[in-house]
């Protein structure tokens, strides 16, 4: 269905809202018939993008182009596209019939004559659509979801579902080029958004237009998609088909949203050979520097419980909880200190002692995105070191002003629950769980990222405070280049 | 002797005492003095009043002055209205139109009227369809910026999506969607307006004599049997105006309450 023609295409769009980021630097090419997905946790600035090619907000610099046409200073009402908004918005005092024709009753359409313009140019003469026109399209429209008796109802007597159906049909009406979908069943209850769900699609693969579709569950979109794009604070993660984006997930973040995952810390001895949770195993990745720090994701399902005496059980350990779940077992077993959770279908006693095996291909191995805390900053005083605002007492004696580089262990950093006895204050913007501690990311005011190891876990949103002691920070002088 | 026990229903007491006094008993007052003369019922009061050409013109004149000022408050009110619940400070602002309300209307028409005569302007109707506007205006702002503002940003936001341009939201949306809000504003200039006195007077120098103005001429003169007689057309005039507007609002709002 898809051929390579790029419908949409968004390049460096930023967008500020008073001089906060929440659209950085995207670029983005949706093709032709293609069913789109902007997948992330709120704030990540899935919504704005979307708004943006709708033309609901102005992007602070970058360009928006629709079918080749840059729109990024074109009003909503003259784009060719079309939205079903997160709460319907359908108008109360228009029934559903008006409702649907409302988009058709200002259309205008060549009709047929030619007309010579005061400039010399031609152009199409234009006419209105006539009522029986609309009514045979509002009626078509009603037929396609499944309304056809309801045309002269109020929409507000119109339950969740319908008034959905109805956001669908005034939009489609419009024989659009992009269908832009904003989280449309966040309000439905599970099993009508079920429906709904294979419903969008079945529509998408019978009109053959673009569809352009937000969504904060990931289960929707590794169901509906076409292509997913997984974004968070601002920035796109991975853009892949829902199977590769859930197989291969570009980076820890999206393992951890997008199903459900196991991270680990790890090491890679050499190509072909990790090391994690104290073991060492086979894999299939190479090229990674010899003892470089990785990420180890394994998905749940692909650990498989073995006895304990299996000779190809890769690893043992003792099973903590064992809950079924209808067609698996989730069991959570402990080895060498490190929980891992896994989906099979055997049952297991809770204290058991198993052993694991995983295929080599079914480790997925990637880069950490930071290895330690680097910031550049200045002394304020001998011994005392700027970092975020905040005073660190520090072993280096270099005077006030220079500029140096701080780099702290993610270990080192001390999170206190009081931001009041912390040097300074941030809020925790991630936790993913590895396996035996967590990772925190805490962004301070200055607005820098600390990544910090922990046993506790912090929650997203909570403002902390950060200490880091004295000796596990480690100066380097920067040294001006010159040229 | 029984027990006085503190009942729900005690606490209706003081409201029906209220009613009785100040509701109930000035209508009777109406009716008796309305339709009985000399002890006998009798509709020469009736008679008198609208037999009296000079009595249906000061009604049809205070129609047409309440039909214009409301006209004309509407005009004004809207997009006023439209404007404030558009600005960041509009909540502001719409104290700045409510603030004379806080001043007694006798005064504040009185003031007016100086100033009239300081910029050497004619008293006359003009001036006291002036001065009921000035009146009843923020009567008719309050509503519709309580109406307008409550309407959600994601209706006009679809509105521009299916291709309305600014003024077809405008006109198709927005209009229709505060009618609420206009017909409370509507209710609350007009029916105050055909029934209200002392501004007219007081702005045309007694030349023009409203409908409200007659009754209170009439109750001065002692014609009791007459006053009372307008009064009950009074009350029809108010009654069947509401019921007027209700049809209307009902038939466009089934759903929503009218505000205020």
């Amino acid at each position: 269905m898809s051929n390579n023609v790029n419908i949409i295409e968004i390049k460096n769009v930023v967008k500020d809202y008073d001089g906060k980021t929440v659209v950085e630097n995207l670029n983005l090419k949706i093709k032709k018939g293609e069913f789109v997905t902007l997948l992330g946790p709120s704030g990540c600035g899935k919504t704005t993008t979307l708004r943006m090619i709708a033309g609901f907000e102005k992007p602070t610099s970058g360009q928006v182009f629709i079918d080749g046409v840059d729109v990024t200073d074109i009003p909503p009402h003259l784009r060719p596209v079309n939205t079903v908004f997160q709460k319907y918005a359908l108008f109360p005092h228009l029934n559903v019939f008006k409702n649907i024709a409302f988009g058709l009753q200002l259309k205008m359409i060549p009709d047929g004559t030619e007309k010579v313009g005061k400039d010399g140019k031609v152009y199409e003469g234009l006419r209105r659509l006539t009522k029986q026109e609309i009514e045979e399209k509002v009626n078509r429209a009603l037929k396609m979801v499944d309304l056809e008796d309801y045309g002269y109802r109020d929409v507000t007597s119109l339950s969740g579902g319908q008034q959905q159906r109805v956001a669908i049909a005034r939009a489609l009406v419009n024989e659009p080029e992009v269908l832009l979908l904003d989280e449309p069943l966040g309000a439905l209850d599970l099993k009508m958004r079920k429906d709904m769900q294979i419903e969008l699609m079945n529509m998408h693969k019978k009109l053959g237009i673009t569809f352009v579709y937000v969504t904060h569950d990931q289960e929707e979109a590794l169901t509906m998609s076409d292509t997913i794009v997984v974004m968070r604070k601002g920035e796109i993660q991975q853009i892949g088909t829902p199977k590769k984006v859930y197989d291969e997930p570009a980076n820890a973040f999206v393992a951890d949203f997008i199903g459900e995952s196991n991270i680990f810390s790890g090491v890679m001895l050499e190509d072909y050979k990790v090391m994690f949770a104290s073991q060492t195993f086979e894999c299939v990745d190479k090229g990674f520097k010899q003892n470089e720090p990785i990420d180890v994701i394994i998905r749940p399902e692909d650990i498989y419980i073995l006895d304990a005496d299996n000779p190809s059980a890769m690893f043992k350990g003792v099973v903590d909880s064992c809950v079924f779940k209808g067609d698996h077992y989730q069991i959570i077993l402990i080895t060498e200190g490190n929980e891992m959770l896994i989906h099979d279908n055997v049952e297991c006693e809770i204290g058991q002692e198993v052993g694991g095996y995983v295929k080599p291909f079914d480790l997925h191995i990637m880069h950490k995105s930071r290895i330690i805390n680097e910031i550049e900053t200045q002394m304020w005083d001998k011994g005392i070191v700027e970092i975020c605002g905040g005073r660190f007492p520090c072993d280096s004696e270099l005077p006030e002003n220079t500029p140096v580089k701080v780099s702290v262990e993610f270990k080192d950093v001390e999170v206190c629950d009081d931001e009041e006895d912390g040097e300074i204050g941030g809020e925790v913007v991630n936790t993913i769980y590895k396996g035996s501690y967590y990772q925190c990311v805490i962004r301070t005011d200055s607005n820098y990222d600390f990544f910090v190891d922990t046993q506790d876990e912090w929650l997203k949103g909570d403002r902390v405070g950060i200490n880091i002691p004295k000796d596990k920070i480690k100066i380097t002088p920067i040294v001006a280049e010159e040229e | 002797m029984k027990k006085l026990t503190l009942s729900r229903k005690v606490f209706s007491y003081p409201y029906i005492l209220f009613m009785l006094l100040f509701v109930v008993t000035p209508l009777v007052l109406i009716l008796v003095n309305a339709f009985i003369v000399d002890g006998k019922i009798d509709f020469s009061n009736f008679v008198d009043y609208f037999g009296n050409p000079a009595n249906m013109n000061v009604l049809t004149l205070s129609i047409e002055v309440g039909v214009i000022t409301t006209l004309l408050c509407l005009l004004i009110g809207y997009p006023t209205a439209y404007l404030l619940s558009k600005m960041n400070a509009g909540k502001l602002l719409v104290l700045i139109f409510i603030m004379p309300m806080w001043v007694n209307f006798l005064l504040r028409t009185l003031a007016t009227k100086t100033i009239f005569e300081a910029l050497g302007v004619q008293l006359g109707i003009g001036t006291v369809i002036a001065g009921m506007v000035y009146n009843y205006l923020p009567m008719m702002i309050l509503p519709l910026h309580t109406t307008i503002s409550g309407i959600d940003k994601s209706y006009i936001e679809a509105a521009g999506d299916l291709g309305a341009s600014p003024l077809r939201v405008f006109t198709r949306v927005v209009v229709p969607m505060s009618m609420t809000g206009i017909i409370s504003g509507i209710t609350m200039v007009f029916i105050p307006t055909i029934s209200t006195f002392a501004i007219s007077q007081l702005l045309s120098n007694s030349s023009i004599y409203l409908f409200g103005d007659s009754i209170q001429l009439k109750f001065d003169q002692g014609m009791y049997g007459v006053g009372s007689v307008m009064s009950i057309v009074m009350l029809v005039l108010v009654l069947l105006s509401n019921f007027i507007i209700n049809k209307v609002s009902g038939r466009d709002n089934q759903n929503r309450s009218t505000l205020l």
